[in-house]
Parts: C-alpha cells; sequence; structure tokens
C-alpha cells in the first residue's frame, strides 16, 4: 500500500509550462491551503489505516489484553495463536483451498466465455446478432440477489448443494465482461480483421494471432474484475455451501463469527485478516491495473 | 471506434432488410453459435429463467424444501402492501441508500479535490483509499462490527477519549442503520473517489485559468466551473452507487443479521433472503424479489432515458 504509484493522466497536464508559472506566482494563501491539504492527507490516511491496524493488532492479542481499557495497538503479550487456532481448528486451510478453487475456475471459464462471445458480437454476421447482445448486457440489470429463490430450488433438486458445481455454475454467465471485451473488439481497426477475413486464416488463428495480441489490457482489466468480484462472492456460496468441505474464506469467516464473535475476537480477527490478505496482495502487486479495471464501466467513451 | 462500429452496424441484420444484403453466410453463423450459445444458455438459465420464475412464485405459498406449492393469488402482494414491516423495511432501504450514496459522492468528490491538488504522497493515498473497494464486504463487515463494539471497539475507545459516551450499536435500530451506512461507505469510497479524480483530471484547464485571472472565489469557481463540467459523472455514480447499495447483502449479513429488535437494519434485499431462507417462506420472498426488481427496472430505464439526454 506503501507504494507510490503516480497516475500518468495527473502528471501530464499540470506540467504545462504555463500552468505552473501561474502557480508559482499565486503566493497569497498558498502556504496554508498547502498545510490543510496535507492535513486532509494525514485524516484520509488514519480513516483507511487506523481500523485495519485495530483489526491486525486485535488478532495477535489474547483475550484480557483485547478487553482491556483504554485499547492498545501494540499486542502484550504477542500472540500468534489466533492463526494457527483458525488454520486447524475452524478449517480456515480449506475454505483457502476452496476460495482458490473457486475464484480460478470461475475466472478462467468467465474469461473464456466472456472473450469468445464478444468476438462473435464484435466480428461475425449473423441473425438477430443486436438483440442477443441485448440479452446479454441486459442480464447486468438482473442483480444476482433476486435469483436466488429460483436458482437455489433447481440447483437443491439436482443434488448439487455442497458441491463447487452449485456454487460455480449458476455463476458462470458472464455479462459485463462480455460488454467490455465485445466494446474493445470493436474499436479495432477495422483494416486489420479484413486482411485476415481475405487471407482465409481460420477463427482460432484470427483471434490468438491477430485479436489477442492487440486486447491484452483489457483482457487483463476483465480478469482482475472477475477475480475481485468472485474471490469476495458470499450470498450465493453462502445458501449452497453448508458443510466446510465447498465453503469459501469470506462464508467460512461469517460462520466463525457466528460461533465466537462477540465473546472471542482474537481468531474472528485472524480470520478477517487470512480473508483479505490474498486480495490485498494481488492488489499491492497490480494496483493500478485493478483500479483501471474496476472503475472501467464509468469511462465513458 | 465510432467509424468502425457505423460500418458493422450497418451490416447487422436488423437496420437493413437482411433479404437485400448478400446472403448468410452459414459457416459463420455456425461459429457464432458455437461462441456464443454456452455464455447465452448460463445467462438464460440463471438470470433470466429466475427472474420470470419469481413472478410465478410469487403467487404461491411455499416453503422452500417441499415440493407443495399453494395458489393464493395476489395475497403475497397484499401482505406485503399492508404490511407495517414492509414500510420499515422500505424506509431502512431508502435511508441507507440515501445515506450511502449522499455520503460517498460528497466525500468522494471532496478526496478527489483534494487529491488533484499537488501533494507529495498523493498516489500512495490513492492507492490506500481504494484498497477497501477490494476487500469482501463479508470481511469488512466483521471486522467493523468489531470496531463498532460498544464496550472494546474502536469506536467507543476513540470517543471516550474526547468524554463522550458510545451510543449501543448493536441494539439501537437507528445506531445500527447508521454503522452498517458508514462501513458500506468506507468500503465503497474509493471507486467513487478513483472516477471523480479521471474526470476532475480530465476538465477544461482553460476555464480555470480564465477563473483564476477573473479573479474568481474558490468556492464560486466549484460551483460554477468545476461541478457543471462533473455533471455526467455525478449523473453516472449516483446511479451506479444508488443501485450497488440497493443490493448490499454482505455486510449487512455480516453486522447485524437485519436486526436489532427483528428488522432494525433489514433492507429490502435482505428481506428476501430472510423470508425465503430464514422464515421459510419462499413466495412471499419470491413476491419482495419482484417488487425489489421491478424498482431496479425503473431506476435503470431513468438512467438509459437521462444518459441519452445528456449525450445529445
Amino acid at each position: 500500500m506503501s507504494n507510490p504509484t503516480q497516475p500518468p493522466a495527473q502528471a501530464a497536464p499540470e506540467a504545462s509550462g504555463p500552468l505552473r508559472r501561474r502557480r508559482a506566482a499565486a503566493p497569497t494563501g498558498r502556504p496554508t491551503l498547502k498545510i490543510l491539504g496535507y492535513l486532509g492527507l494525514a485524516i484520509v490516511v488514519a480513516i483507511i489505516l487506523v481500523p485495519l491496524s485495530f483489526i491486525v493488532a486485535t488478532s495477535l492479542k489474547t483475550q484480557p489484553d483485547i478487553y482491556s481499557d483504554p485499547i492498545t495497538w501494540i499486542p502484550n503479550p504477542f500472540e500468534p495463536g489466533n492463526y494457527g487456532y483458525v488454520m486447524e481448528t475452524v478449517n480456515f486451510g480449506v475454505y483457502l483451498r476452496n476460495s482458490v478453487i473457486i475464484t480460478t475456475i470461475l475466472t478462467v471459464v468467465q474469461v473464456v466465455l466472456g472473450v469468445l462471445s464478444a468476438y462473435a458480437f464484435a466480428f461475425l454476421r449473423f441473425p438477430l446478432r443486436n438483440t442477443l447482445f441485448l440479452l446479454v448486457v441486459a442480464a447486468l440489470m438482473v442483480p444476482n440477489q433476486i435469483t436466488i429463490i429460483s436458482n437455489y430450488s433447481l440447483v437443491a433438486s439436482l443434488g448439487w448443494r455442497n458441491t463447487f458445481a452449485g456454487i460455480i455454475v449458476p455463476l458462470a454467465g458472464v455479462a459485463f465482461g462480455a460488454f467490455l471485451m465485445r466494446n474493445h473488439f470493436m474499436s479495432l481497426p477495422t483494416e486489420i480483421m479484413e486482411a485476415a477475413r481475405m487471407d482465409g486464416t481460420g477463427f482460432l488463428r484470427t483471434l490468438w494471432r491477430v485479436v489477442l495480441p492487440m486486447s491484452w489490457p483489457t483482457v487483463v482489466a476483465f480478469t482482475l474484475i472477475t477475480i475481485v468480484t468472485e474471490w469476495n462472492q458470499y450470498l450465493w456460496p453462502f445458501l449452497i455451501a453448508d458443510t466446510d468441505v465447498v465453503t469459501p474464506l469470506p462464508v467460512g469467516l461469517t460462520r466463525l463469527q457466528q460461533n465466537e464473535g462477540l465473546t472471542n475476537w482474537g481468531p474472528v480477527m485472524a480470520g478477517t485478516v487470512l480473508t483479505t490478505v490474498p486480495i490485498l496482495i494481488v492488489y499491492l502487486i497490480l494496483q493500478k491495473r485493478m483500479i483501471k479495471g474496476l472503475t472501467a464501466g464509468a469511462v465513458k467513451g | 471506434m465510432s467509424t468502425s462500429t457505423s460500418e458493422l452496424r450497418a451490416d447487422a441484420p436488423p437496420p437493413a432488410p437482411p433479404r437485400r444484403r448478400q446472403r448468410w453466410n452459414w459457416r459463420e453463423i455456425g461459429l457464432a453459435a458455437l461462441l456464443i450459445v454456452p455464455n447465452l444458455a448460463l445467462l438464460v438459465v440463471f438470470t433470466y429463467r429466475p427472474l420470470v420464475d419469481n413472478i410465478r412464485l410469487s403467487f404461491y405459498n411455499w416453503n422452500i424444501s417441499s415440493p407443495r406449492m399453494t395458489f393464493i393469488g395476489l395475497d403475497n402482494y397484499i401482505e406485503w402492501f399492508t404490511s407495517r414491516d414492509s414500510w420499515t423495511i422500505m424506509a431502512n432501504t431508502v435511508i441507507f441508500t440515501v445515506a450511502a450514496v449522499a455520503g460517498s459522492m460528497v466525500l468522494g468528490l471532496a478526496l478527489a479535490l483534494l487529491l488533484d491538488q499537488k501533494l507529495v504522497g498523493r498516489g500512495a493515498v490513492r492507492s490506500m483509499v481504494f484498497a477497501p473497494y477490494v476487500i469482501s464486504g463479508a470481511a469488512i463487515g466483521v471486522a467493523f462490527q468489531f470496531v463498532f463494539d460498544p464496550t472494546f471497539g474502536l469506536i467507543q475507545d476513540v470517543l471516550d477519549r474526547v468524554g463522550i459516551t458510545a451510543p449501543n450499536f448493536y441494539q439501537d435500530p437507528g445506531w445500527a442503520l447508521f454503522m452498517v451506512t458508514v462501513t458500506y461507505i468506507w468500503k465503497n469510497l474509493g471507486y467513487v473517489f478513483v472516477i471523480y479524480l479521471a474526470a476532475l483530471q480530465g476538465r477544461r484547464k482553460d476555464l480555470d485559468e480564465a477563473a483564476e485571472i477573473d479573479g474568481t472565489s474558490p468556492t464560486r469557481h466549484f460551483f460554477r466551473v468545476v461541478l457543471p463540467q462533473l455533471r455526467p459523472t455525478t449523473f453516472f455514480l449516483s446511479v451506479t452507487v444508488l443501485l450497488s447499495s440497493f443490493q448490499v447483502f454482505d455486510i449487512i449479513a455480516a453486522m447485524t443479521q437485519g436486526g436489532p429488535l427483528g428488522i432494525g437494519t433489514t433492507t429490502i434485499v435482505f428481506q428476501v433472503y430472510q423470508e425465503t431462507f430464514v422464515n421459510s417462506r419462499a413466495g412471499y420472498g419470491a413476491t419482495v424479489a419482484t417488487i425489489m426488481f421491478t424498482i431496479v427496472l425503473i431506476i435503470t430505464l431513468i438512467q438509459v432515458r437521462f444518459q441519452d439526454r445528456t449525450d445529445t
């Protein structure tokens, strides 16, 4: 989180000559404004970091230390045992494995389905193309939360409760990614596609050699959105996974909280940290791309 | 983009009468079907089918785990619209969404204005503010339940230091709703902020310069020059945040289970879950889901209508 990143967009316009000169030539009120600015930054940093450090500190405390008044910031004694407890006694290792399995499969499936259907919508001619595309995109409007009733009874009747298939299959359809990829494909120069068509290049070759090499940033954005969404998926796995065998981290965490919360905060906070850390690591490494991907729908063309 | 779009559109079947155009290429159609059908089938079965099925189920009395269903006509709807709980739940939903939209928009814009200034370390702060947006809502809910703990939590400690006794966030419905809203804003702020920041940086700098030369006061400049330029972004964000906060489940499930006092923080999404899976009244749950979808549909249609207008 401490990696200073400089978004390119904000550096460029401010470096321009006249603007700079003007800023330097406006002395009144500047220093106070700067001080206020840094004060603002400090407050923002505190609002984000203080709760997070409080949680990490609590996860390393013993019971009496957690209940001290006023609260302490350095665990005394230092108690990493909470982590051992949730890994072994509460099966967080299994939850972690399940989260990785569910997220990986869903991400691969959704990216493949998204890219393939976007290819068809962008480059192929077939009847009802616009109507079908609308059908895919309109699915964005339907909240997952209202499809649960009917899907639950369907999945239950298939005997898919407490299975990975039961969690994964109903979530595998992709609307936003198909939309994102199709819009990107449409922005590619048409000449290149024409050339491929003239040469009689087959579909797979065109996709792999022509289209994808010009599309990696969008594919990466799409992939990252999917990873974050699926890692944090809650309601559906919460309904389908009753046993630890297929339970992913967020669901396992709230189950732990139900059993131990309000009385035994140490392990609950350790579980929270374990649920959060993997995705935060991905975020730390790929923050620029992730911010870009997760806000991709917002940029108006 | 625009040229390729219109070219491809001209080729597409619906605008031009298909018979006048060259014949369909069956191999191309076959390939398209192969590429589209798997995804489309998933969406039809798991998104559209349940949507329609909800309407059917809403006319029944049905316990989700039994095969027996009794047709009861409009009784579920009559119950929902005449029940006092429904109005409390709608009030919770409206308060939560309005507060979430207003709170995250005002704070997000303020933060974007702050980070639009040349300050050392703003890149790091930007990454930091966005981080909660990628964290699981369930994890944030669990964490903030402890942050708000009335006896051992962080908030009571801070308030205690300045001599204020913390309210009981767990037991007072008003404060519980406040707690859930603040937590949601904390998670979502980064999204609003990043989009506002991008819009701010794309604004017309010449107008800023003109205003500065004219000696316009900063406040006036903000309301007259900056804010109007951000209008499309403001509109986009208000609808997006409205729709996403309308659908919040994980934070509420983790923090309050819809309580205290039964429905203290129950919003309409939570009611769908509660009626279907806790009270075993899936028919009634489907009724609530249908009502909820109607609301989402109306908001979306308004968005589409206005978006078109601002574009032209």
